[in-house]
């Protein structure tokens, strides 16, 4: 039995609000379910649990604001067992008691009573947090107390200090009451959040190429002929599948960067930046983007899409992007370089694609073009990897046939 | 050290061979001090603190008294008062209370009374605190109460060298001073030099330093809170231990630097909780040292019966390192 | 169909792809992609709308002669008639 935790949903997140349960106490709950929703900043995210089994206890109910890793409920054999190990559980861990020895109820009583529920309005913080929260110019609005009942203590004012200068921002910076929903200004926040973190910590490099999409818009053109408009395949699938490809052959470039090293994903999950009108930006994970048809490809993003804009992504597609692909389209700049979403090791970006002249066997031609451009963490790779990369979609987007 | 450079050899000592040759130090300095009480000498104490004493310093230094507590400690007022330097002991805290009105209503008022023209310069030594299986009637922790009077000074020597060095300043100072010596640190065994003397008894001691939380305590409950902060140590935690040593007063300095370095207390005393020492301690660490507070101040004591006599029950019945650690545990939120 | 009916398929098609879009602001020659925003899935989820509604088959060459609201429903009334 284990503790089904509030996940953190991006490198920019530090807490969650659940905002419905899908899954009551005694339900039984198989891996990859959707069993509760969350609210972010990115708006409400659908989470699933990673086990088999049978919910025992819900320790958070809804509205309340939780900080990453805590745990939202506890997933059993639905035996009850894990009711002693839910971290509510006020017992101290003692030594295991010896034959013949007693209670100490005076011994257990005396021991400082966590408070039972916090009154509405009324935070505990205690004394020293609140002198701390002074002198670090930490908003005690923005803290969330992890000691005993919820208590503020400092070490959760210094912690908070040190994630508002992490993310580079001043404190406070949160506006108060809640959120329910998208709320462009709480994404703008976490993308600002995001953005200064990738361009203060990652050692950005950036490699440009001019890739000659003509086979590719021909044959897509073809095959779009082919097919009842709702079946037609959009040019950025090429684009995605091409990357994917690319990737399994130059995997250093697909993964993260954790506790100072590179950490190679062994399978591709492409983030896949979705603009959100009225403002933000998402990028959830394409899963196993290599392996797609492309028809289950377009399929994938069609769904995400749908999603992001409705508020239905799910965690994991948060969390489980190895890189990024920004596509600017058929329209805006003829170029992208991006920033890297951490703690990814690259981001690849396509800009729009467009007419140009190109030197093919010695003669200028008008082409149907797009700059690629890749942007590489320079601590996890080096410009060789980010050149062969690119090398390989190029290639891999002159034989569209094969994608 | 010695005076000429060289480190004195370090004999090997039980805590009741420490306050033996506290006692036998203090008969050689000073020919007024002489020991009194209740089998203290062909017996050789029912602790068996004096035993020798008697063949060494003969009947008019190492006197047996009759069962009459109240007789002994006010002939020890009187003497006293009369230019000497008695050590009287009493066998445990039970039974000092026979002689509650000397010590309350004579020993500890009269230099007051008297306008500071009579000094009681009188020492009791006293047994407390159970673990001996001596049941309810010879087993309490009564120090809280002596603590509350004022005129008395109440010393509670926990380690060898206190055990060692508090009796001879506390024989020359002008007050009655009582000594605490808890029944279970009798057989605790450790070196000490040769040369180990007086000590201060107005300064509590830090008997290990530590970051994260305090624990406050005194007497037979600091090598337990020791051991708690060694196992604590283990998961991370450190914990700094402070010993009181003097319960009256109360050396509130070196507390509240305690605390405002950790920022959290835990107070253990063996005591009853209800109106106790650790209630008085507690309540001093609130009064001056609030805002440096991260936690509630937590209090670990005695669970508040008699003393039971079975050997279970009886540890039950007080803090134990076991005890200690989990309530600190608890108090640093380990998680 | 007249052309005000598939002027209001337009509209509704529209609607649904971007259900944040005030249809009172889309004029004749309002541009589709540039002045309201569609990306190329926006658009081709657009198309897929008023395919069905119509009944109208829309080749992927021929999107370029939707880009306007005039356009659109020029287009697809031609279309019909066919």
């Amino acid at each position: 039995m284990s503790a089904f935790v509030m996940p953190s949903l991006g490198a920019d997140m530090e807490a969650g609000t659940v905002v419905e349960w899908l899954r009551k106490v005694g339900d039984t709950v198989h891996h990859g379910d959707v069993i509760a929703v969350v609210e972010t900043h990115k708006g409400a995210i659908e989470v699933e649990v990673f086990e088999d089994g049978v919910v025992e206890e819900i320790l958070v109910p809804p509205g309340e604001e939780v900080p990453v890793g805590t745990a939202l409920a506890m997933i059993g054999d639905g035996s009850g067992a894990s009711a002693a190990a839910a971290p509510k559980a006020p017992l101290p861990a003692a030594a295991p008691p010896m034959a013949g020895e007693v209670r100490r109820p005076d011994v257990l009583k005396v021991k400082p009573k966590a408070p039972v529920a916090a009154e509405e309005g009324r935070r505990r913080v205690s004394p020293y947090a609140r002198r701390r929260a002074e002198a670090l110019g930490v908003d005690l609005a923005d803290v969330k107390g992890t000691g005993p009942g919820g208590v503020v203590q400092a070490v959760d004012v210094e912690q908070a200090a040190g994630r508002a200068r992490a993310s580079g921002r001043e404190a406070p910076a949160a506006p108060p009451g809640r959120r329910r929903g998208f709320d462009p200004e709480a994404m703008r926040q976490g993308i600002a959040a995001a953005m200064a973190k990738s361009h203060r910590e990652i050692p950005h490099y950036y490699l440009d190429t001019t890739i000659d999409m003509q086979a590719a818009m021909h044959w897509l053109e073809a095959a779009n002929a082919e097919r009842p408009v709702a079946q037609r395949l959009l040019y950025a699938t090429l684009l995605i599948k091409a990357t994917a490809l690319a990737l399994r052959k130059v995997p250093e470039l697909n993964g993260f960067w954790i506790d100072g090293g590179a950490r190679p994903a062994e399978r591709v999950h492409i983030g896949w930046a979705i603009a959100l009108r009225g403002g933000g930006l998402m990028a959830p994970a394409i899963h196993d983007a290599d392996t797609m048809s492309l028809d289950a490809l377009m399929a994938a993003m069609r769904d995400l899409v749908a999603r992001a804009r409705s508020g239905g992504i799910r965690g994991s597609e948060m969390t489980d992007p190895t890189i990024t692909i920004t596509n600017l389209g058929e329209r805006g700049a003829e170029a992208v370089h991006g920033l890297i979403y951490p703690p990814q090791l690259a981001l690849v970006g396509f800009g729009r694609l467009a007419q140009a002249p190109l030197a093919i066997d010695g003669a200028v031609s008008v082409r149907p073009v797009v700059r690629a451009s890749l942007a590489g963490d320079h601590r996890g790779s080096d410009g060789h990897s980010g050149g062969l990369l690119l090398a390989a979609i190029d290639a891999l987007l002159q034989k569209p046939e094969g994608l | 050290m010695n005076g000429d450079g060289t480190a004195a050899p370090r004999l090997r000592l039980t805590y009741r061979d420490a306050v033996r040759e506290a006692i036998r130090d203090a008969l050689t300095r000073d020919e007024r001090v002489f020991l009194m009480g209740e089998d203290v000498g062909r017996y050789g104490g029912c602790y068996a603190v004096s035993k020798g004493l008697l063949a060494e310093f003969g009947e008019d230094r190492i006197r047996d008294t009759p069962l009459s507590e109240s007789a002994f400690v006010g002939a020890g007022i009187g003497a006293a008062l009369n230019g000497m330097r008695p050590i009287v002991e009493v066998m445990t805290v039970n039974f000092s209370l026979l002689a509650l009105d000397q010590i309350v209503n004579n020993a500890a008022t009269i230099p007051h009374m008297s306008g500071g023209q009579f000094a009681v310069p009188l020492v009791i030594r006293m047994a407390t605190g159970s673990g001996r299986q001596l049941a309810a009637q010879h087993s309490h922790s009564l120090e809280g109460w002596y603590a509350h009077i004022p005129g008395l000074k109440i010393l509670a020597p926990a380690t060898l060298e206190d055990a060692r060095g508090m009796l001879w300043t506390a024989i020359e100072d002008p007050n009655p001073v009582l000594i605490f010596e808890n029944v279970q640190l009798y057989d605790m065994e450790g070196e000490l030099p040769a040369d180990a003397g007086p000590v201060d008894i107005t300064r509590a001691a830090i008997r290990r330093e530590g970051k994260h939380a305090s624990v406050v305590t005194f007497g037979g409950s600091v090598p337990k809170a020791v051991a708690a902060a060694e196992t604590l140590a283990g998961e991370g935690v450190d914990v700094e231990v402070v010993d009181l040593r003097s319960l009256r007063p109360l050396d509130d300095a070196t507390i509240m630097a305690s605390v405002a370095k950790t920022h959290r207390v835990l107070v253990v005393d063996e005591g009853w909780r209800s109106g106790g020492l650790s209630a008085e301690v507690s309540a001093r660490i609130n009064e001056q040292v609030f805002y440096e507070l991260d936690a509630p101040v937590a209090r670990l004591a005695g669970v508040e019966v008699p003393i039971p006599y079975p050997k279970h029950l009886e540890d039950a019945s007080v803090p134990q390192a076991d005890t200690i650690a989990a309530a600190l545990r608890e108090m640093v939120g380990r998680r | 169909m007249t052309e005000q009916e598939i002027r209001d398929a337009v509209l509704e098609s529209l609607s649904g792809v971007a259900p944040e879009l005030d249809l009172s602001e889309v004029e004749d020659d309002t541009d589709l992609r540039n002045d309201l925003d569609l990306d190329s899935m926006d658009f081709l989820n657009f198309v897929i709308a008023v395919s069905e509604r119509l009944g109208v088959d829309v080749p992927e060459a021929d999107y370029g002669r939707m880009d306007t609201l005039a356009k659109c429903v020029e287009y697809l009334r031609a279309a019909q008639a066919k």
